[in-house]
């Protein structure tokens, strides 16, 4: 590589590096993008004006196409479907990695590591890792995808037999490997595309709906090791520093999910978790009476209140309550009543998927606070409002020792004075465990719709 | 005629000599390369794990310092840096001469776009509504 180019990428570089910097605060955030821009443009730039790149027709016709895509896509989605964009996103960026490892099979003198039947030997493990993670992030992120989006039910796929047969799979890649090193066989890289293929399948299907989070970190954190391995192929330090940049984002993420779900990272691997199984434990409220109320009851509540904090889950992006409940949240605050919103870790399907759902209903980024920063202040709270969340709030985890969610860390809502707690129906949340909350002399159900009833609350809070 | 033979003989006698020098000499200087080469390619394996494991170091202070409201377009912006990967596509796709390297190339490059387009604009979109209290 010519010195000015490998200068030219070492800008790049700093630029992704600065635009993960500016996310450390919103204030920064959006100069901090424009710094990823101008990286991304200088590296492209910087390819283009290579002497092996002659060919600007066709690339430029590439670029254009998948930029309108891409852009479309990106104006048109709505931010409660977030999560299955960005997986969907991860899975091209594993696609392109294996395309682009195959390029360098096949032209491996483009890349200066050698001749068709005679690649240094280096290259090709470098080049196996990459086609390898590329192919898992490409096929895992799809069935994400399908989780996510609802194509294909989010509970867990198990059957007898299934780690073995993941460890079998593993061993025979590994075999593939080395066939491929030894023999520079198309027939061996071509199996390694395959099964690593399969494996990202075998290794998304056994974990559910709740475990998303994770997963989606977990493929934001194998694109990145993809681009490396890359990188190392190509002898490309761009692509080394921005895939472990991206990879030990992804990986940080991955670590803060399963903190907050107090689950190990290869429990939620191993998958299994939130299916059928579960739903038994601690089923036994047979005598117990559940307080319901209506929007009436609730808006009475809320005005007498002085502080109110929120507790949005899942289920208000499910029913887009965003901007209703933000109304909600407006009406109380000219009675003069405190409002703030409380946020868990793992609330939503991604990480941080409440803080922009209620960014995009416009409720200013103060008023959103972290579990650990709220948690005390729900004993001097009149009132928590539950709204489309349910495992994070359960008791249980700090005081049954029984459940599956034993010792994950909860938000502290059964503190406040009144828990006012909008749920459909009774059923149980993504981990299938029964909320002993319901049962609580300070809870009042509210039952139906969490749009609906924030749109009623708001009527009779005007009334 | 019998003086033509010898000196035809001659000729291509040198010619055949000039022939094998070239070929030690071209010999020569492509086991000089090759011995080059493989000397970079151990340098650039030492090089890049040097870098990559600098860079993760990078990354795990820089990603700790990510307040976790922004957790999501993190995610969005990583995704779309992660990206660059358009440098292969784009090395891949470059040459004029057409083969299944350059379909692959160009393919990565379609989808690699999509990512970096998709990916910097849904990042946009986001960090835009996270707004300070009026």
């Amino acid at each position: 590589m010519e010195t000015w180019s490998a200068l030219a990428y070492l800008v790049a570089a700093i630029c992704f590096i600065m635009a993960l910097r500016g996310l450390s605060s919103p204030v920064t955030a959006r100069s901090g993008l424009r710094f990823g821009v101008a990286g991304m443009a200088i590296a492209v730039a910087t390819t283009l004006a290579l002497p092996g790149v002659v060919s600007f027709g066709p690339i430029l016709a590439a670029i254009a196409l998948g930029g309108i895509i891409g852009a479309v896509v990106a104006i048109k989605i709505q931010m409660t479907a977030l999560p299955q964009l960005v997986a969907a996103f991860h899975s091209l960026v594993g696609l392109a990695a294996v395309f682009v490892a195959a390029a360098a099979f096949t032209n491996p003198a483009a890349y200066g590591i050698g001749v068709p039947g005679a690649i240094v030997a280096g290259s090709l493990v470098e080049m196996s890792l990459g086609t390898a993670i590329g192919a898992i992030t490409f096929t895992g992120s799809i069935i994400a995808f399908a989780k996510l989006q609802g194509l294909v039910s989010g509970a867990p796929v198990v059957f007898k037999g299934q780690h073995p047969l993941n460890a079998l799979l593993g061993i025979i890649l590994l075999a593939m490997v080395v066939t491929l090193v030894v023999t520079n066989a198309s027939l061996a890289y071509v199996m390694i595309v395959l099964l690593s293929l399969l494996i990202g399948v075998l290794v998304i299907v056994p974990i559910g709906g709740a475990d998303m989070p994770v997963v989606v970190s977990m493929l934001n954190s194998y694109s990145g090791w993809a681009a490396c391995g890359i990188g190392f192929t190509l002898e490309n330090n761009l692509l080394i520093i921005t895939g472990s940049l991206v990879g030990s984002s992804g990986a940080i993420l991955s670590y803060i999910m399963c903190k907050g779900m107090n689950r190990s990272f290869i429990s939620v691997i191993l998958g299994g978790f939130g299916g059928e199984s579960v739903a038994a434990v601690g089923g036994s409220h047979g005598d117990k009476q559940v307080k319901s109320g209506s929007a009436e009851d609730a808006a009475f509540i809320l005005k007498n209140a002085s502080s109110v904090i929120i507790v949005p889950g899942y289920g208000m992006a499910v029913a887009q309550a965003q901007h209703a409940l933000k109304e909600m949240g407006d009406t109380l605050g000219k009675e003069g009543v405190q409002v703030r919103y409380a946020i868990h870790p793992v609330a939503g399907r991604m990480p941080g998927h409440m803080n922009v759902l209620l960014a995009e209903a416009n409720v200013p980024y103060e008023e959103v606070v972290e579990l650990d920063d709220i948690n005390r202040d729900f004993a001097q709270t009149d009132v928590a409002f539950v709204i489309g969340a349910n495992d994070i709030t359960n008791p249980a985890a700090k005081t049954d020792p029984t459940s599956p969610i034993y010792g994950m860390p909860i938000l502290d809502v059964e503190r406040a004075r009144t828990v006012l707690f909008i749920k459909r129906s009774m059923a149980s949340g993504y981990a299938g465990i029964e909320n002993e909350l319901f049962y609580y002399n300070n809870t009042m159900m509210l039952f139906g719709d969490a749009k609906k009833m924030c749109e009623d609350i708001i009527k009779s809070l005007q009334a | 005629m019998d003086q033509t033979l010898p000196s035809a003989v001659e000729q291509l006698k040198q010619s055949v000599d000039a022939l094998s020098h070239k070929v030690d000499q071209l010999y020569g200087q492509a086991a000089q390369i090759a011995v080059q080469h493989s000397g970079a390619e151990q340098t650039f394996l030492v090089m890049g794990i040097t870098v990559f494991v600098l860079a993760i170091f990078v990354g795990y202070y820089v990603v700790w310092h990510v307040t976790p409201a922004l957790h999501s377009p993190l995610m969005s912006v990583t995704n779309a840096i992660s990206s660059v990967i358009v440098v292969g596509a784009l090395i891949a796709a470059g040459p004029a001469a057409f083969g299944m390297s350059k379909i692959f190339g160009l393919a990565a490059v379609v989808l690699a776009s999509i990512n970096i387009f998709g990916g910097f604009i849904v990042s946009q979109r986001m960090l835009a509504m996270f707004r300070k209290k009026k």
